[in-house]
């Protein structure tokens, strides 16, 4: 059977998964991001605790994907309470380093005009610092999606959604004849969800990033 | 070039009509808003900051009193304090010991945050929010106020006529699509879009060219001839502070006041060695600044008008107790210099005699632009004009002279009366720090 036969017969299977996938990584991208936001809000104005969040989500990252997946279930068992959990740690370290960069980055006098204006704490982080931060949190958010799609795929060796299933089986059943047809169609549709979802990036970026600070 | 003073306008925008126009729909706009807030008294009582980690304080028991619609200006060298002083005005730093008054009212303790919507804020950069278009930045302070969504729009058209901006064309831009003397006229309309009573300015003109620096100070000084809000300026260029001061306060290290007094005062009597150094050279020629045309006597001049049949010309020009005359033009303009004979040299024809005018002052212009005028003018006089150039009169050498040395006399009067004043309010008080002193010193004992 041919790669092209393979993913006519199977197509159903294969969109289940890629929708999983897609969902799950999408899923675990609004958590990252409210948590890395949030982490990134609370830590940018002190040098230490800026130094200890971004270590902390890099030092997550050099765990590898495998061996976290492993930890995570004894602790949280099988399925999708494992994959969620780990994508969503993975997914931390950009966004919460370029929250911490993009806040830092806010022009001071920009925030003393906004003191002196009269502006309350909140109003000058929701109406002032975090608009101009946006973009290169934007960014943190693009980069950290890129990198889950990829690791989603390891969610399957914990019974987790997505088109992983798919790379799995066909790493087991490697001397059949749809082995590599299996690997090849996983992998491509990892490939093409990211794909779209950059694009989706790029309009969403268009969107939201105010045109007075857009490059 | 000393007559384009008054209307010296012509910035980036080419538009000395729209310019009147500008003016008299901010006169009117003003008319509207006839309850504009005006100042208020500012005291500084004691106020000292001491930035943590430095043995000295940064400002150091500071007293002042500003009154209600003056304009004072923070000037000295640069980390002396001034930005620090003036920022414990509106509490963006906490002072660490002192008090501030603003209407008598004590601010020390009261909520910054509606403190600072209650005095405008202007800096250097402008601070202009990057993201938000003009009219957005202008409208956050009365937004947060809570004004009605009408009430705001119409502000916002209102303050930018104010600072000169047209707002069909600049209302929808952002920052980056303004020049840096735009941004900075954004800035002061934002600071004053609800009506502060106090204006703090910290170097807002400090960062644009100096063209556009005269221009965006002779706006502040229309501004405030109509609004009379307290303002207090920092600059460390004394020229700056001369033109826009009511009074000047000249602070050495830790924000200590040298000198605190009008400008006039400052630059005939300077309190100290300090002062004067800061001061500069040429402080006779700086205090042709502070004058106008209009304050001196303008001689009138024989004239005849190019309308005029030749032979009464010849009269005139004959019989009069002057060799020279000033030929008008058909509106009423000065036009040439026509001495005796340079008629009969040009054979009997206006078009070829005498020699043009090329420069006149308004009554607005500043001694020191007439004085420009008159040494470059090969006769030592210049022609006064007023409306629509029209001629009024002539001011000379002579005049200048006399009125110079009257006004430096007159200047040095005044300072040797404030003089005395001054030594004996000190004198009081010292007299009352000393009691005080003993006291605490028995405390401590
Ligand atoms: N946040 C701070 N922490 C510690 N020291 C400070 C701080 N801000 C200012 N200083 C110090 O306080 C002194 C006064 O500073 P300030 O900014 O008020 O000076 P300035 O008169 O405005 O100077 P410039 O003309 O350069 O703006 C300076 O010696 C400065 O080093
Ligand atoms: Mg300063």
């Amino acid at each position: 059977m041919n790669f092209w036969d393979y993913l006519g017969n199977r197509h159903q299977q294969l969109l289940t998964d890629a929708y999983q996938h897609a969902s799950a990584v999408f899923q675990c991208m609004v958590v990252a991001t409210v948590l890395g936001v949030i982490i990134g809000i609370v830590t940018y104005r002190s040098d230490w605790a800026g130094s200890l969040a971004t270590t902390t989500t890099s030092t997550i990252l050099t765990v590898p994907s495998l061996a976290m997946i492993g930890l995570l279930i004894p602790i949280v068992g099988l399925g999708v309470a494992p994959t969620v959990i780990a994508l969503t740690l993975y997914g931390l370290l950009p966004i919460v380093r370029n929250s911490i960069v993009g806040l830092r980055g806010v022009d001071p006098s920009l925030v003393d005009a906004a003191k002196g204006i009269g502006m309350s704490r909140v109003a000058r982080l929701f109406r002032v610092e975090l608009p101009l931060a946006w973009p290169p949190i934007l960014t943190g958010i693009r980069v950290s999606t890129q990198m889950l799609m990829g690791i989603a795929a390891i969610a399957a060796y914990a019974s987790g959604p997505g088109l992983g299933n798919e790379i799995f089986r066909g790493i087991a059943s490697l001397g059949s004849k749809n082995a590599l047809n299996q690997v090849l169609a996983g992998t491509l549709g990892i490939i093409v969800l990211a794909l779209l979802f950059d694009a989706a990036y790029v309009l969403i970026g268009r969107l939201t990033i105010p045109r007075g600070i857009r490059a | 070039m000393p007559d384009s003073v008054p209307d010296s306008v012509p910035d980036s925008e080419p538009e000395s009509v729209s310019e009147t126009a500008t003016a008299t729909s901010t006169a009117t706009a003003t008319a509207s808003t006839a309850k504009a807030t005006t100042g208020a008294t500012i005291e500084l009582e004691n106020l000292t900051k001491r930035y943590p980690g430095s043995p000295n304080p940064a400002v150091d028991e500071v007293n002042m009193e500003i009154k209600a619609g003056e304009l004072v200006i923070f000037v000295g060298p640069s980390g002396c304090g001034k930005s620090t002083t003036l920022k414990m005005i509106n509490r963006l730093i906490e002072p660490t010991s002192g008090r501030i008054r603003i209407n008598g009212e004590d601010v020390t303790d009261m909520d910054p945050v509606k403190l600072r919507r209650k005095v405008g804020y202007a800096i250097q950069s402008s601070g202009l929010f990057p993201h938000m278009t003009v009219a957005q930045n202008i409208a956050l302070v009365p937004k947060m106020v809570g004004w009605s969504k009408s009430k705001i729009k119409s502000r916002v058209e209102e303050m930018l006529d104010l600072v000169g901006l047209d707002p069909g064309e600049f209302r929808g831009r952002y920052p980056r699509q303004l020049s840096g003397g735009q941004q900075q006229r954004v800035g002061v309309a934002r600071a004053l879009a609800a009506d502060p009573p106090v204006l703090l300015m910290d170097e807002p003109f400090g960062a644009v060219d100096p063209i556009t620096r005269d221009h965006l100070q002779d706006e502040l000084i229309r501004l405030q001839h109509e609004l009379h809000k307290t303002i207090v300026f920092v600059t460390h260029d004394f020229d700056e502070a001369i033109k826009l001061g009511d009074r000047i306060a000249v602070l050495r290290e830790r924000s200590h006041i040298a000198q605190f007094d009008t400008p006039e005062a400052i630059l005939t009597n300077p309190a100290d060695d300090f002062v004067s150094g800061f001061v500069g050279a040429g402080a006779a020629l700086k205090r042709l600044n502070l004058t106008r045309v209009r304050d001196v006597e303008v001689r009138d001049y024989p004239t005849v008008t190019v309308d005029d049949p030749l032979q009464d010309i010849f009269n005139k020009l004959r019989s009069g107790n002057t060799n020279e005359i000033l030929l008008l033009d058909k509106r009423g303009r000065p036009y040439k210099w026509l001495r005796r004979g340079d008629l009969m040299r040009a054979r009997g024809s206006l078009a070829r005699a005498g020699t043009l005018v090329h420069d006149t002052v308004t009554r607005d212009a500043t001694l020191r632009d007439a004085l420009e005028a008159v040494l470059t003018d090969n006769a030592g006089r210049v022609a006064v004009t007023g409306r629509r150039g029209a001629y009024e009169g002539v001011v000379d050498m002579e005049t200048l002279m006399n009125s110079v040395h009257e006004l430096l006399e007159a200047d040095r009067l005044d300072a040797v009366e404030h003089q005395h004043e001054l030594e004996e309010q000190r004198a009081e008080h010292t007299h009352r720090e000393q009691e005080g002193a003993d006291t605490g010193g028995e405390e401590r004992a």
